[in-house]
């Protein structure tokens, strides 16, 4: 009963805030609630028993990106962006497509739980494993051995974006 | 209904200690900043608040009293809903880190697999109150404030991360209660194993709680007060309360992770067991100076206060004396760890207030230099340093008494190296740019 | 035990606000955070799949994409301060130019 609470709370808030994302005026607003929905997603990881991954969502997502966000937001900040239009001329098309596609992907699901034909259904969720080591050594074990190789190539990826950074935050190359 | 009820009971200690950490919380820290004011005083020979109790003792409740009354001033351009929240959010990251914070064998309110990350991302959501903030007040000097005070944090943040890491490689789990747990099986405080470690948490901790001589970004003579230049009243001691909490915090993951936590000195020897009346004859001692002070008062109820509060260290001590009785001496461990987890927080505390009152403050450029240039290196080189010794010690084979001292000097060496490497090339940048 | 689909319900909105966002707004940073939204969305997926079938590689991938989302932001907000210098705009409909 608790686990239906907590979920129902942490999807409406997440679900609320990425609404209010896409519809607020102000950036900054903006991004108050998509912080919001990051800490609401990482509490939808809790109760799917991810607790690294919680945390990494915190510290990674909400206190690394969204830190760097709202420097950047307030570094250009415009007063006369305030005023100006918000939605584009396209909306309303963009709008519709999304609608559709959304509709498409929920009736993909509705298919799906009632196995139409040619699909099958997952089976039942396996009970938890409640294994001894623990969330956390199971996706380190995860990462340094079947993994390892992606592993690399994202910390090369993360330096590439390191020096990219560099390179276009200064006046002079 | 009878869900709530069923959730209430089977969640009650955890519960009734969320209440009293809410509840006692900015008690504590409100006589931290008295600590402060009366160690500050001490060293510059002077004697600090005296007037408000014996001593100064209730100028932490005059404090509150007055903050809670002044008036509350928004600045009219200002963005309400997030001037409203910005402090809270920095109050709520406080205080949540509380949350996952062992100061006893039985104190923890949320026992989690990964309670120390949980401390880094809840110190890591506090910066956001300090940036929108800074951002809410629509004015340069705190827009300038908060944007240095972010940068500053999430610099120091990588170092500190680090320099746990290599605490954790020590401890090999993420759980707080069984870092201490592992701090007791191997017999040895992980200070003495990875000192370095300690030292880079001990200069990242400072930087990241925003304090000397790190404190540019909200020191009085800088930017008027940086971000909290247009909070006053209440929602200025919201953010002093985060602040002083955050000092507390950052001092009790130091005191887990490297002091032994909850674990008395030489706790593996037990010819030392005769430390365990420490506690008691410490509290006794305290109760005594405090009556022996009591004539000395300059009025009667000055006298009478500070009877109240030798009463109160005598009631501590005899709780403390208590313990060794048979029939409580299953509170033995708890009750005395707790009070060992607390003296090593206040060392840890006074640290941060002797560094304060000693070194002139840090330039931003300087700050950021120390914590890129030197810190960081200097983290992942000790991280290494660990992970080598722990293989070497493990898989090689070595006695700990070998692998660790070795591997301890040769960071040493390497750190040294590295910050006059960072000299000479800051050298070479400053005459080919002259 | 809350079945999987009010999971994959969850991300699917949360992915199809994040499109609307992405095709709609002119202001490009909120166009970049619409694209985290959408980042998220997929990273839910992922780690209720994960839950239900019982194994982790869900949460391992969901960690590489927390990364690599990461570093994509890093980057993008660098380009948008380096365009912002040079043409003072944020509006995706003025970004119009190949060359100047």
């Amino acid at each position: 009963m608790m686990n239906q609470v907590l979920f129902y709370f942490f999807a409406g808030l997440a679900v609320l805030g990425g609404v209010l994302v896409v519809t607020m005026r102000n950036a900054v607003h903006s991004a108050v609630f998509l912080i919001t929905s990051l800490l609401a997603t990482a509490g939808l990881y809790l109760t799917l028993n991810a607790e690294f991954l919680f945390v990494v969502q915190i510290i990674l997502y909400v206190g690394g990106i969204m830190v760097l966000f709202i420097f950047v937001i307030m570094l250009v900040n415009l007063d006369v962006a305030l005023h100006q239009v918000q939605f584009n001329r396209q909306s309303w098309v963009a709008g519709l497509l999304s609608i559709v596609l959304l509709t498409e992907l929920l009736a993909a699901l509705a298919l799906a739980r009632s196995g139409g034909p040619g699909m099958q259904l997952l089976p039942p969720p396996a009970a938890a494993a409640a294994s001894l080591e623990g969330n956390t050594q199971q996706i380190g074990m995860l990462l340094f051995q079947n993994y390892v190789i992606p592993f690399e190539l994202a910390s090369i990826l993360l330096l590439v974006a390191l020096v990219g950074a560099v390179v276009m935050g200064k006046k002079k190359i | 209904m009878q869900a709530v009820l069923h959730f209430l009971q089977a969640n009650m200690w955890p519960l009734i200690d969320a209440l009293v950490i809410v509840g006692v919380f900015p008690l504590m820290a409100g006589y931290v900043v008295l600590l402060e004011r009366k160690v500050m005083a001490d060293m510059q020979a002077r004697l600090g608040p005296m007037r408000v109790g014996p001593h100064g003792l209730l100028q932490p409740l005059a404090d509150a009293v007055k903050l809670m009354i002044k008036e509350d001033i928004i600045p009219e351009s200002a963005d309400r809903i997030i001037f409203w929240m910005a402090p809270v959010l920095s109050v709520t990251a406080g205080m949540l880190a509380f949350a996952a914070i062992p100061i006893g064998p039985g104190f923890l309110i949320a026992e989690m697999n990964v309670g120390l990350l949980f401390i880094l991302a809840v110190s890591s959501m506090g910066i956001f109150g300090i940036v929108l903030g800074g951002w809410a007040s629509n004015s340069h000097y705190s827009l300038l404030g908060a944007l240095r005070s972010a940068a500053q944090l999430v610099s120091y943040e990588v170092a500190v991360g680090m320099a746990m890491v290599s605490g954790l490689l020590l401890a090999g789990t993420l759980s707080m209660k069984d870092i201490v747990a592992s701090q007791a099986e191997k017999g040895i405080w992980f200070v003495f194993v990875a000192p370095v470690g300690f030292v880079i948490y001990l200069i990242g901790s400072v930087a990241e709680t925003n304090r000397a001589p790190f404190d540019l970004p909200e020191a009085e003579s800088e930017l008027v007060a940086g971000y909290m230049t247009e909070y006053s009243g209440f929602r200025w001691a919201l953010y002093f309360l985060a602040e002083y909490s955050n000092m507390i915090v950052v001092a009790s993951v130091a005191t887990t992770l490297f002091l032994g936590g909850w674990m008395r000195p030489f706790a593996s020897i037990h010819a030392l067991d005769f430390l365990d009346f420490v506690p008691v004859l410490f509290m006794l001692g305290v109760t005594g100076y405090c009556v022996y002070r009591i004539p000395k008062q300059t009025g009667k109820d000055q006298g009478f206060i500070l009877a109240i509060f030798a009463g109160i260290c005598f009631a501590i001590a005899a709780a403390l004396g208590a313990v060794f009785a048979p029939p409580l001496a299953f509170l033995k461990v708890p009750v005395l760890g707790a009070f060992w987890f607390i003296a090593k927080v206040m060392g840890y505390v006074y640290l941060f207030l002797w560094v304060r009152f000693t070194f002139p403050r840090y330039r931003f450029d300087q700050l950021m230099k120390l914590g890129w240039h030197y810190l960081i290196p200097l983290s992942i080189v000790n991280v290494m340093g660990v992970a080598t010794a722990l293989v070497l010690h493990r898989q090689a084979g070595w006695s700990s008494w070998v692998a660790f001292p070795v591997l301890l000097a040769v960071t040493v060496v390497l750190a040294i190296w590295l910050v006059r490497a960072g000299e000479r090339r800051d050298q070479e940048a400053a005459r080919s740019a002259a | 035990m809350i079945p999987i689909s009010h999971y994959i319900v969850v991300s699917l909105l949360l992915f199809t606000t994040g499109v609307i966002g992405v095709l709609t707004r002119r202001n490009v940073i909120i166009i970049l955070m619409s694209i985290e939204l959408i980042l998220n969305a997929v990273n839910i997926n992922l780690v209720a799949f994960s839950h239900y079938v019982g194994n982790l590689n869900g949460q391992v991938f969901a960690v590489f994409i927390i990364t690599d989302a990461a570093a994509e932001a890093a980057v993008g907000l660098g380009i948008i301060i380096a365009f912002f210098r040079n043409r003072q705009t944020l509006l995706a409909d003025e970004m119009d130019l190949l060359r100047w």
